[in-house]
């Protein structure tokens, strides 16, 4: 699994309600939610992001609600990977749980600029910014986490699972 | 090498005898709690994936209490997924508006959490439930479904803070005094995957109300969990709620702490967070004059009835200042019921104040006090970044009652203990009172 594009950059503590504004979570429809991505604190995001695209933030990045809204406008929005110093934990595991890829990389964060040309291999765990030649590696995740993202997300992984308990029987 | 409590209780929920930090864990649940928020994306994943059952009608909890009594048409749809799922699947604990509170105010009142328990929620302010020695998170909606199809969730093991409490609390200091200085002192992400384990003597002069609301903001220091020893005030608390048998786990005496913080009680001040985050937290004494329009005094952090206490006994006898919009809202029907019974609900309306029935509404910008751009809101809620009450150019100040509620009369951030507390001042309910 890979992903390249360009970043976009954000700072430290970025939370949920700038992802996606509390005003909005009566919104069902996950197209009219993702429109609002990002809005109160980069209101041209929505605009300017491309399928591909990777966002970029600091230390404790997706602090504050539980909403899994901030994980799915981000992945609706067409990002293909979120790169961080830290992430706030409620944010991690609603992501992995969705399948939206994260990664924790602190080296990354601080180098890559806004329109950084970005790839990920996240097999080998390395990020590589083609705008600067610069080659940063992180850790992969754990097998059991690893699980849920090749089976597309929690419930699916819960399925399949189930479904393999039942063909023992 | 010992665990802590929260690892105790996750060891126990896990099957095993022994956890360890960093370790990843399939935990039984005793409850998984949803709003009306968070559960229709839930309930529509579990459909989605194929899945048509759930693993035990008498172990989830929904709670409408965001956007209601319903905000907009949209609002009012969501609760009708929640209502029809709850019908459908015969949910034991489900409640709608007239007998809903607010969830976090409402689960601990009614006796749906008890010492030793392990409970998940789909919002960020479930760790509330550690104030009676519970283990309990906050999930997002499809750990929510999980939760709901299996009865287990996924941990990994945090390890642990411990925050060493000292000295009894001064005049006009409550439990939000505390947990803002602490998330001061470590900053948001302070406690990043970590629990805050709360200890020492001073734990004995928090009253419950202090120990839910700083277990209650501990997620804000970034903490998987916040967790308070069992002792006789926790006892007497679940005496008349809970009609099970629970276990009071305490850490081993050998358990290993990341960091420990020590916080003399006695000198801290009532504290204020400035914008954007809670931890930019501040006390009175440096605050300087900032003008204030809207006052809210409720929530999941702060609308207990010692707070309605507090809030009345300065505002007895006086008047909102003309400037300011000062909105109350009881945490539960029955906290609304008692503050009326013992005439805060009169005090309030006399002042100039709007009462609300239970409803999260403000505090994120949902409904029933929402800013324009340029004003400023002092808020008994938990959060105050960009944009969190209303327009982005709006301001939210962290506080506790008793600086929530002198600030409504002086227009501005005010020292409560600067008001000469009325006569005829209600004092607070003998169950919540503080020992002097």
């Amino acid at each position: 699994m890979n992903a390249k594009g360009f970043a976009h950059k954000y700072g430290d503590n970025v939370d949920t309600d700038v992802i996606i504004p509390a005003r909005y979570l009566n919104i069902s429809d996950k197209k009219e939610l993702a429109a609002h991505c990002m809005e109160d604190i980069d209101p041209g995001f929505i605009n300017a992001v491309k399928t591909g695209d990777l966002m970029v933030g600091g230390q404790n990045f997706g602090c504050g609600s539980s909403r899994e809204h901030a994980p799915m406008v981000i992945l609706e929005s067409g990002v293909s990977c979120v790169i961080a110093a830290s992430f706030a934990r409620i944010f991690y595991r609603n992501a992995i749980n969705i399948g939206l890829p994260i990664l924790e990389c602190p080296q990354a964060s601080e180098s890559i600029q806004a329109g950084d040309e970005v790839s990920v291999d996240f097999d080998a765990g390395i990020i590589e910014n083609h705008t600067r030649g610069q080659r940063y590696q992180t850790a992969p995740f754990p097998p059991f986490i690893q699980e849920i993202i090749s089976a597309g997300g929690l419930l699916a992984s819960i399925k399949q699972k189930q479904g393999a308990a039942k063909d023992e029987l | 090498m010992g665990m802590t409590m929260t690892q105790k209780i996750l060891a126990a929920h896990a099957g095993l005898s022994e956890v360890k930090a960093g370790q990843l864990i399939q935990a039984d649940l005793d409850l998984v709690l949803g709003n009306d928020i968070t559960a229709p994306v839930a309930i529509r994943e579990l459909y989605a994936a194929g899945f048509d059952s759930i693993f035990n009608p008498e172990k989830i909890a929904l709670v409408m209490d965001h956007f209601t009594p319903n905000k907009d048409i949209k609002a009012a749809e969501q609760c009708q997924t929640c209502r029809e799922f709850a019908h459908k699947f015969k949910i034991k604990h489900f409640y709608d508006v007239g007998n809903m509170g607010i969830e976090h105010a409402l689960l601990p009142e009614i006796g749906l959490v008890a010492a030793g328990e392990c409970v998940i929620g789909a919002d960020s302010h479930t760790c509330t439930y550690g104030a009676l020695g519970a283990f309990s998170t906050g999930v997002g909606s499809t750990d929510m479904a999980a939760g709901m199809i299996t009865g287990q969730a996924w941990f990994k093991v945090p390890e642990a803070i411990k925050v060493n409490l000292t000295g009894k609390p001064g005049d006009m200091v409550s439990g939000k005094d505390v947990i803002l200085h602490l998330i001061g002192m470590i900053g948001v992400d302070g406690a990043l995957y970590q629990s805050i384990e709360y200890a020492g003597d001073g734990v004995a002069s928090l009253t419950m109300d202090d120990r839910l609301c700083i277990a209650n903001m501990s997620i804000e220091a970034g903490a998987k969990n916040g967790i308070f020893p069992v002792d006789e005030a926790t006892v007497a608390y679940m005496k008349d709620r809970v009609d099970r048998p629970y276990t009071a786990f305490a850490p081993d005496p050998d358990a290993e702490y990341a960091r420990v913080v020590e916080i003399d009680l006695s000198a801290i001040q009532p504290t204020v967070a400035f914008p954007h985050l809670p931890e930019n937290a501040k006390p009175i004494d440096t605050v300087g004059d900032v003008a204030i329009q809207q006052v809210v005094i409720g929530s999941c952090t702060n609308g207990w009835l010692s707070d309605m206490a507090v809030a009345a006994g300065i505002l007895k006898g006086k008047k909102v200042h003309p400037n300011v919009r000062c909105i109350v809202i009881p945490g539960t029907q029955k906290i609304y019921l008692d503050s009326m019974e013992k005439g805060y609900i009169k005090t309030f309306i006399e002042a100039g104040c709007a009462v609300s029935t239970p409803t999260c509404g403000p505090c994120l910008g949902g409904h029933m006090g929402v800013m324009a751009a340029g004003e400023r809101c002092v808020a008994t809620t938990n959060r105050n970044f960009v944009g969190r009450m209303g327009h982005v150019k709006s301001e939210v100040y962290l506080a506790g009652a008793a600086i929530a509620a002198a600030s409504a009369i002086t227009g501005k951030i005010t020292d409560p203990r600067t008001m000469i507390p009325s006569a005829s001042a209600p004092t607070a309910p003998a169950d919540t009172a503080r020992e002097e």
